[in-house]
């Protein structure tokens, strides 16, 4: 795919030896920087209890090879336990709708609910996963609210074995 | 852009190849390429249906009718009876506003639809459940057992999703909407999951000041009536007070009674935690058969209804006001090993399509 490599400032065509030396630059930075993405495996949501968000704790045959079944089943149940308690029935949650009621819902403008103050906590345990767990073994784990609930999305990079920065 | 002599190239390919200082494109925010037929205001703080017709005639018929009560008929009742009924009044008054546009503009809860990944993993799984075969499969479902009911889930062919249970797609707004109640014209927006209670709010409030404004209409002209004789009051009064016209009082009379009926109605869904689609469809009807009851109801109406009205409101999955991810790569230093593949997201899905492009 030979495209015609202008220059940003004034779109004029790069001569040919700097069109070579552009593309071999930006593809070794490629290389260097961004891992090959091997597949994406998404773990579904498990309705059994209702319409309550959790996800299957099964584990996945594509990430056998990559981490304990037991490892992946603890962050899952972590994550089932997490939004457990944001869509927990309690006093908390009815003294909020109440309050919230009473002030015709604007007291939303200032204030945040429950549910999502323990999303951001949620985001941050999944970064901390993230970084300690799933990064060192080559996975990535999405944060199931940027697919709509619907899904935990992990992210499997190509297994390459990286000399420098370990 | 600087002046140049040189001429520009004509053929500037679609994907050009991407470099730190490429020129930014005004970022779009993700409400500008919804795919549903949803209307936006305020930069994505408002979201109505495509036909809101019937909910600006709504907004009037509520506020003309208030604003003939509280013209004709409060001065009059203030001074003679208590000046707490239009105390009373305008707060009933300024609820119900507060809630149909709480309804009208705030997300029912819309499920986004599947991301081309996802649509592919899950067509993947479904052709190996039924042996993949050249045509094309049948209807899709999946059965899962809640509380001892088995309940079917659909596959939504314009979202690409396994519909959660209580979910339905609203043609109307060619959406999946979850816990799917029914899509009002009156209050032009579906009725769903993060706004029931406002909506139900809204027709009960509702309820009250028609009857309140109906109740203290006719104490009006009764008052009078004890000087003039009630037929002759009620004969006079459309001259000088136009609220009070035989005709008027016929439509409060019927939208009482309708508004009273839906209130009930909606009463009675709350207190066994049904939706209006599953009532029509009679899914959890003994009809159906004898062991068939309500997975979802937790026993008691007490708790139905609390669980309703004041449970913990759930966030909007759509993320209106977030930016489209731009193109331009973030090259970040490779620190450690780990910084690479603690990349962000938006890192991710960029280096995604880079691979796939090139």
């Amino acid at each position: 795919m030979q495209e015609k490599l202008q220059c940003s400032f004034c779109s004029t065509a790069l001569s040919f030896p700097l069109q070579t030396a552009t593309r071999f630059l930006t593809h070794s930075l490629q290389d260097l920087q961004q891992p090959a993405v091997s597949s994406k495996v998404f773990i579904q949501r498990d309705y059994s209890s209702g319409t309550i968000c959790k996800f299957q704790t099964k584990f996945p045959s594509e990430l056998e090879s990559r981490i304990d079944k037991q490892q992946f089943e603890e962050t899952i149940q972590t994550l089932n336990n997490l939004y457990a308690e944001a869509e927990k029935l309690g006093g908390k949650s009815y003294l909020e709708g109440c309050l919230a009621c009473l002030t015709a819902y604007t007291i939303f403008l200032c204030m945040e609910t429950h549910y999502e103050k323990v999303l951001k906590k949620i985001a941050r345990y999944i970064k901390d996963q993230n970084e300690k767990i799933y990064a060192p073994r080559g996975l990535l784990l999405t944060d199931p609210i940027e697919r709509g609930l619907r899904v935990v999305e992990i992210t499997i990079f190509e297994d390459r074995s990286i000399g420098s920065g370990r | 852009m600087r002046e140049c002599e040189y001429s520009q190239i004509s053929t500037r390919s679609s994907t050009p190849m991407e470099t730190p200082y490429k020129k930014r494109t005004p970022k779009k925010r993700k409400w500008e390429t919804f795919p549903g037929r949803n209307k936006f205001y305020c930069d994505g703080r408002i979201m109505m249906a495509k036909q809101t017709g019937v909910f600006y005639l709504t907004l009037v018929l509520i506020l003309v009718t208030c604003g003939l009560f509280f013209t004709f008929d409060c001065p009059y009742l203030a001074l003679h009876l208590t000046p707490v009924i239009p105390v009373i009044g305008g707060v009933l008054f300024l609820f119900v506003l507060g809630t149909l546009l709480r309804t009208s503009f705030s997300d029912p809860g819309v499920l986004p639809r599947a991301t081309p990944d996802e649509a592919a993993d899950l067509e993947r799984q479904i052709d190996v459940a039924n042996g993949s075969t050249g045509y094309r499969p049948p209807p899709r479902t999946k059965e899962v057992v809640i509380n001892g009911q088995t309940v079917k889930l659909k596959y939504c062919f314009t979202c690409k999703i396994f519909r959660p249970p209580r979910a339905s797609h609203c043609s109307l707004c060619d959406n999946c909407v979850e816990r799917f109640d029914h899509h009002c014209p009156w209050v032009g927006n579906c009725v769903g999951r993060r706004n029931y209670r406002f909506f139900y709010m809204f027709i009960l409030s509702l309820s009250f000041l028609t009857i309140f404004i109906f109740a203290f209409v006719i104490t009006h002209i009764i008052l009078r009536s004890h000087r003039n004789g009630f037929l002759t009051a009620l004969k006079d009064s459309p001259a000088r007070y136009p609220f009070t016209a035989q005709p008027w009082l016929v439509v409060c009379f019927f939208s009482v009674w309708s508004i009273v009926g839906l209130s009930g109605f909606h009463t009675y869904l709350i207190s066994s935690n049904q939706t209006t689609n599953e009532d029509i469809k009679g899914s959890w009807s003994s009809k159906r058969g004898k062991d068939n009851y309500n997975p979802y109801s937790y026993g008691n109406i007490f708790t139905n209804c609390c669980a309703a009205l004041c449970g913990p409101l759930p966030p909007s999955l759509i993320d209106r006001r977030g930016f489209i991810e731009s193109d331009a790569p973030q090259l970040a230093p490779p620190a450690n090993g780990i910084t690479m593949y603690g990349a962000t997201q938006s890192q991710q899905s960029h280096m995604v399509s880079l691979y796939t492009v090139s």
